[in-house]
């Protein structure tokens, strides 16, 4: 699929599980980028959700109208909401080799043979701000943030408009979490 | 105001922009959520119709022919198997000419049992006698209903708003959303001539004799030949007030095409992706985006299709023992003017099969490349 792209379009993968809120981390996203004055295009894995098994979600970005509607197999930017993905080979085959990796996970992981990414711990984060339960943490948002730090191209306050129209309850608790992973994001090389 | 959304939710606010009274509907993927908003806009009152549920699309449909033939604005949306359950009285609608919108959602008819995408659901109900549209995007969603309501009910006529499944229905992108005061002005309350009233009694479609059955459906023909000036006039006054224009065909860079795609919904869209692309490496490739079924547009197609430039056919749907549905009928209305023009026919995406920016590469150098073996199918992307 190599030269798919246009110039200006950046093509982004969120990799969760189902019940994580991959799907709508994309959306939420895809609407921080349109108020940055971007065209947006953001659709899920076309399927059907099932609670635990794997779900991706998509999100182009342009500086025109996005007229291409494939799936993406080639991913500049891969959001990792659950860190054990890494290990299958949907995550190799869906990005560029050198994609930018935003992963939740609290220490670096041997599974991305020394690759550089962004790492925030995610999963921390949303239970200390009440979000889902400890078995089953609602990521996306703090994943959210750790994807503006990364990114660089999108104001927090953009993305925090965004989450707050997304999330559908404890909006306070989720734009905390947003701004908490933002300020805890680091890269490791 | 633009905002993201899907384009399920596009079918769902231009339906209420549309002021419509009865919406009835039965829940089937991809088009449920369509069903969930207008139930949820009806019951906190910001849609004042009455959303009536039904045990099947059967039901919806014939839910909606009641209360149209009271003159009221109705609507339903529904996909595949759901459609085909109302294939009997699709052919009522139009019968008793009634001004009916229907979003079908696109998608594969089992078996074997499938949820995504293809055309053959909507395009297998070609001779029920509604109006066929097909969108690439949301914005055209929204405009396209609204545009549907004024166009059935000027022809008395019902109408089959498509677009698919997933690559379309589940996409968010960016809308922009007219003011109600403004769709108001471009489609005032429907005032119908004739209606079910029990102060002024009357007969609706019923038994009718030989003597008079065929002159009845020669005015539904003439309705369908008159579509075009209606659909036209009607795209005209939508752009005048929203700034945005439509035609039943679209060429893009057809000018000077050594190859050109004929495609529609989100084919079509990937496929100008992709010939803007090859035109940056300088191959000649162009795009014909049938946004129109029914009627098929015979004089805008007949004006863009040329003996010195190549065609393919791309169908997202299968007539199995013929094969493309739209490769058929564009060969029809060649053959009826006498022009010769050779189409090539490619089958593609069924099933949600992705089509990509390779496969129409592929498609447009082999149409490019043709040297004349015209009669097979084929088959984009099967597997060995």
């Amino acid at each position: 699929m190599a030269g798919t792209n246009s110039p200006g379009l950046k093509e982004i993968t969120v990799f969760g599980r189902g019940g994580q809120g991959a799907v709508i981390a994309a959306e939420a996203l895809a609407d921080a980028y349109f108020r940055e004055g971007y065209h947006v295009q953001s659709f899920p894995s076309f399927g059907v959700e099932r609670r635990g098994a794997p779900v991706t979600a998509f999100l182009r970005i342009d500086n025109e109208f996005i007229f291409l509607r494939s799936m993406i197999y080639n991913a500049d930017i891969g959001l990792v909401l659950s860190p054990d993905i890494v290990k299958g080979p949907l995550f190799r085959q869906s990005l560029k080799d050198n994609a930018a990796i935003v992963i939740n996970s609290p220490a670096r992981l041997p599974e991305l043979d020394g690759r550089s990414a962004w790492y925030v711990d995610a999963t921390g984060i949303a239970v200390s701000h009440g979000l889902g339960s400890k078995a089953q943490p609602l990521v996306n948002t703090a994943m959210l943030g750790a994807f503006a730090k990364a990114a660089g191209n999108l104001k927090l306050e953009n993305l925090l408009r965004a989450v707050e129209e997304s999330v559908p309850h404890k909006v306070e608790n989720n734009l905390r979490a947003v701004n908490e992973a933002y300020e805890s994001t680091v890269s490791l090389g | 105001m633009k905002r993201v959304i899907s384009g399920n939710e596009a079918a769902s606010l231009a339906v209420k922009l549309s002021r419509v009274q009865v919406i009835s509907a039965y829940p089937i993927t991809p088009q449920t959520t369509i069903a969930e908003k207008l139930s949820e806009l009806c019951g906190s009152g910001e849609l004042d119709a009455k959303f009536v549920k039904v045990e099947s699309e059967h039901s919806a449909m014939a839910t909606l022919i009641g209360a149209s033939s009271t003159g009221v604005r109705t609507f339903t949306a529904t996909s595949a198997q759901g459609l085909a359950l109302m294939h009997e009285l699709l052919f009522w609608a139009s019968g008793a000419r009634l001004p009916i919108v229907l979003v079908d959602v696109n998608r594969a008819m089992a078996a074997p049992w499938t949820i995504w995408c293809d055309q053959t659901d909507s395009l297998a109900q070609r001779d029920t006698g509604f109006l066929q549209f097909y969108c690439w995007s949301n914005q055209e969603i929204l405009d396209s209903v609204i545009c549907a309501f004024k166009i059935a009910e000027k022809l008395l006529l019902p109408c089959m708003v498509c677009y698919d499944g997933f690559y379309i229905s589940h996409t968010h992108e960016a809308v922009e959303i007219p003011e109600q005061s403004d769709v108001d002005k471009f489609l005032p309350p429907r005032d119908a001539e004739y209606r079910l009233d029990t102060k002024d009694p009357r007969t609706f479609s019923g038994g009718t004799l030989p003597a008079n059955f065929m002159e009845i459906r020669y005015k539904l023909q003439k309705a369908f030949e008159k579509a075009p000036d209606v659909i036209n006039t009607t795209y005209g006054e939508f752009d005048k007030l929203f700034g945005r224009s439509y035609s039943a065909v679209e060429p893009y860079y057809t000018d000077d095409a050594e190859a050109v795609l004929l495609a529609s919904g989100s084919a079509a869209s990937t496929a100008f992706h992709a010939i803007r692309k090859m035109r940056q490496s300088g191959i000649k490739a162009g795009l014909l985006r049938l946004r129109q079924f029914r009627p098929f547009p015979e004089k805008e197609l007949l004006s863009y299709l040329k003996p010195n430039i190549k065609y393919g056919v791309l169908d997202r749907d299968l007539s199995p023992g013929t094969g493309g549905v739209i490769a058929q009928e564009i060969r029809a209305i060649l053959n009826r003017n006498n022009v010769r023009i050779d189409i090539n026919e490619f089958i593609a995406g069924l099933g949600g099969r992705d089509i990509t920016v390779d496969n129409v590469t592929e498609i447009l150098l082999k149409v490019r490349d043709d040297k004349g073996d015209k009669l097979q199918i084929n088959w984009v992307g099967l597997k060995n």
